[in-house]
């Protein structure tokens, strides 16, 4: 677009003129969006010049804008990046139907940005038609990234494959994808050379092992490539013989289903790693037999991100071995296997580790089933000292540790604990977490996400709505007294963006004291609280830019009786007004309350 | 001679029948086999855990002190681990089993029918037959299996038909013993959308 030709502006101040085309040319370096965001404030020449040439859109929430909206501003976007239904929705808290279609998306874009290149997706219902129309309309289409999405299969895929020539990635974290089976990825077309990245990990059925042969064998840029499950263990080294280049690895089932091991088999997996010079991240490893362990030690030493969090079969001392070689580690995910005597090691040998994950291995058990307590983290929050980002499941901690981790490590910025079992308090002093944490949100001042467990009162609340000036993301759960908890967060926590909530006694009075103060953040989750459906009514008069969305699963909602307790209450602000694909179950001030309590209730008020 | 009533099985739904016994010899014979059939019929609503149901944490129980933390219930969403890290273990469990049984790894990719994590239940149902059936779609390889897996789990109830050769087996001893051990009373559960299921189909996870 020659803007020179189109927007010939004279500033007011008529002393200097500068050259448009080079301001744009100056922009080309500037893709932060917050810069931008900046640039375009300064003056309307400046506003319109990033009007055409901003290239990269964020939607945090697929609700809060529309893509006539987003045309409006925008005129020329290639990468788009958006993202649907609440986090909780991870935990099954959201009900099917909710939502977040990205076929709405799709159908405009294709006619708004027919140059669209990326579409980097999460928690949305992507359909197969919506593949479809992707598949055939974006010409210069590069790259899918579909996180922890559902609604597609073979069908969907195969489109994609057949018809995106230029494609360079497809990524399917995480994607729920009971349906797909059969061959789509012969789909793509024998001419197809220019993947770069593919991560079908997620995908429970079996793929054609041959087809992916011939797919890596003639993709020369390879370099993720990420298998799931159905991949088997002696098919490993064939595949990684055609893709040396490789800098990201995802193995399939990691053993072959024997007790003995093959000879062949381990040799062959022995020399396709150590050919792998440039291998940096290693994931996948599903019920991984200690015995084909041996040959990734060549690789350990360059790692700079290994995700063990599927091998439920190592115990401590084989994910020690590992760790204690992978000295350039920065990310690890890993099961509660690695017990205490595992992390003390990670602490003695990962310097560099900058983020840690401790999955439960059996969440369910009513006892620790494993050797891992709260001294494991301790224990790396003294060795390393550029950790920031933490998600620990275990079953006991102590203010005393979060004290000595926090000491430790003023430079967190994400800290995630989960104790197993709700309202559990220090197991030491019997008392609540609430200084242990109020350590942590004390210390660590660049903190950003913070989830809470344990037995915790409102005094924690205080801590963090005094000290957590930088928390964006905040979750809770089982916690808290009184209103005055949740009063406290809305007020004190400047930054806060997204707050979750579930089974905490808080009710009307505290959002209704804070209400501007939900415009500023993205979104607000409460479920099993204390709501009544006369404070969503107020919320909904007060703050019009607000969408109140009542989720009214089990159809007990009766919004004629203000006194009626909400269930589950999600809150987000907008700039498009209410839903258009609202599921029956989900009730807004819009709806007449006699009327919806017919509908759901035809039988009888 | 037993009279055709009682004898007779019906094909409405459990639970309207009174209390059936079966004359003659098998009574003594074959306890396991022979149950009553409101002793048979668990009348529970079984709760199968994740996607199926849900079971909420009493509001009152948070708020118990340390001392007695709330008693262990499935609660949703908690602890807050995503379904497919919960499924592994169940899956695992199942194709550690499968390959201690020594079989091979077919030429096709993967182990059979043991996907990623989950399996792909689809509830069937036959016109008159007392309980519906789940089938995993995923163990199956070809439709001619799918239906020959349909074909012996509704046959049963074909066999129980009130027709002449059905009585003249019901009247033979030894198929009597098949009925018995087969499928005349089993247990079944009435699931969320108020069908009867059998028990058994969806593996306890």
């Amino acid at each position: 677009m020659n803007l020179k030709k189109k927007h010939r502006t004279t500033t007011n101040n008529t002393n200097f003129t500068f050259p448009e085309d080079i301001i744009q040319h100056i922009f080309t370096f500037i893709p932060s969006d917050n810069d931008r965001n900046s640039l375009s404030l300064v003056c309307k020449t400046w506003y319109n010049i990033d009007r055409y040439t901003r290239r990269s859109v964020f939607i945090g929430n697929c609700y809060a804008v529309s893509p006539g909206i987003v045309y409006e501003r925008f005129k020329d976007i290639r990468v788009l990046r958006i993202k649907g239904k609440p986090h909780f929705a991870d935990y099954d808290l959201v009900p099917d139907g909710w939502g977040g279609y990205l076929y709405t998306w799709v159908v405009e874009f294709v006619k708004m940005y027919p140059n669209l290149e990326e579409l980097r997706v999460k928690r949305m219902v992507v359909s197969d038609e919506c593949l479809e129309i992707i598949g055939r309309c974006f010409k210069k289409f590069k790259v899918l990234s579909l996180l922890s999405c559902d609604g597609f299969g073979c069908a969907g895929l195969s489109a994609i494959a057949a018809n995106c020539r230029t494609l360079t990635e497809l990524d399917l974290r995480d994607c729920e994808t009971d349906d797909v089976t059969g061959h789509w990825l012969s789909h793509f077309p024998d001419s197809f050379t220019s993947l770069e990245s593919l991560d079908i990990s997620s995908l429970s059925s079996e793929v054609s092992f041959s087809a992916l042969e011939r797919l890596v064998a003639r993709s020369p840029n390879l370099r993720k490539l990420r298998l799931n499950r159905a991949a088997p263990l002696d098919k490993l080294s064939t595949l990684l013989r055609q893709a040396p280049k490789l800098v990201e690895f995802g193995t399939g089932t990691y053993s072959d289903g024997h007790a003995e091991i093959r000879p062949d088999l381990y040799s062959g997996l022995a020399e396709a790693f150590s050919g792998c010079k440039e291998l940096k991240d290693l994931s996948g490893f599903w019920d991984a037999a200690p015995s084909y362990i041996p040959p990734i030690y060549s690789v350990c030493s360059r790692l700079t991100s290994l995700n063990l969090s599927y091998a439920h079969t190592l115990q401590s001392p084989d994910i020690t071995n590992i760790i204690s070689q992978c000295h350039s580690l920065q990310r690890l995910l890993v099961l509660d296997h690695i017990e205490d005597t595992g992390l003390n090691a990670l602490a003695l040998s990962c310097k560099d580790l900058q983020e840690l994950r401790v999955f439960p291995s059996d969440p369910n058990a009513l006892v620790a089933n494993v050797s891992l307590t709260e001294k494991g983290l301790v224990s790396v929050s003294e060795g390393c000292p550029k950790l920031q980002s933490v998600l620990y499941f275990c079953r006991q901690m102590s203010n005393s540790a979060l004290f000595t981790i926090a000491k430790n490590r003023p430079n967190l910025t994400c800290f995630r604990l989960c104790i197993i079992e709700p309202q559990v308090p220090d197991y030491l002093t019997c008392e609540p977490l609430d200084a242990g944490f109020g350590a942590i949100v004390e210390n660590c001042k660049k903190l950003q996400r913070l989830s809470l467990s344990g037995f915790l009162t409102d005094r924690v609340f205080e801590y963090i709505g005094t000290h957590a000036k930088r928390l964006k993301m905040l979750s809770i759960a089982f916690a808290g007294d009184s209103d005055l908890g949740l009063h406290h967060i809305l007020s004190g926590c400047d930054s806060l963006h997204k707050l979750e909530i579930r089974d905490c006694p808080f009710g009307d009075k505290a959002l209704l004291a804070n209400v501007s103060k939900l415009e500023t953040m993205r979104s607000l989750w409460m479920s099993s609280c204390s709501l009544s459906v006369g404070a969503c009514k107020l919320l909904s008069q007060k703050m019009p830019r607000l969408n109140v969305e009542v989720i009214d699963e089990g159809a007990d909602l009766d919004p004629r009786d203000d006194s009626c307790k909400v269930e589950k209450l999600y809150l987000y602000r907008t700039v498009a007004g209410s839903r258009s694909d609202m599921p029956s179950f989900i009730w807004t001030i819009d709806q007449d309350p006699v009327a919806y309590r017919l509908k759901n209730h035809p039988n009888g008020l | 001679m037993t009279s055709f009533d009682e004898t007779e099985l019906r094909l409405g739904l459990p639970g309207d029948g009174g209390n059936k016994t079966i004359e003659g010899g098998a009574t003594a014979v074959h306890n396991s086999g022979k149950r009553g059939y409101d002793e048979t019929i668990m009348d529970l609503k079984l709760k199968l855990s994740s996607h199926d149901q849900e079971t909420k944490i009493d509001h009152d129980q948070k708020k118990h002190s340390s001392a007695n933390p709330p008693a262990k219930a499935q609660v949703v969403g908690w602890p807050p681990v995503r379904s497919y890290r919960k499924n592994m273990l169940s899956v695992q469990k199942k194709s550690t089993l499968h390959n201690e049984e020594g079989n091979d790894s077919s030429p096709s990719f993967g182990t059979k029918g043991n996907g990623g994590g989950g399996a792909a239940f689809v509830k069937v149902s036959m016109d008159g037959a007392p309980y519906l059936r789940k089938v995993d779609l995923r163990m199956y390889k070809s439709y001619q299996d799918l239906s020959d897996a349909l074909g012996n789990m509704f046959s049963s109830f074909t066999i129980g038909n009130c027709g002449s050769q059905g009585l003249k087996d019901f009247m033979n001893e030894s198929k009597l013993m098949d009925l018995l051990n087969n499928s005349d009373y089993v247990p079944t559960y009435e699931d969320k959308d108020g069908d009867w299921m059998l028990v058994g189909d969806v593996p306890w996870e």
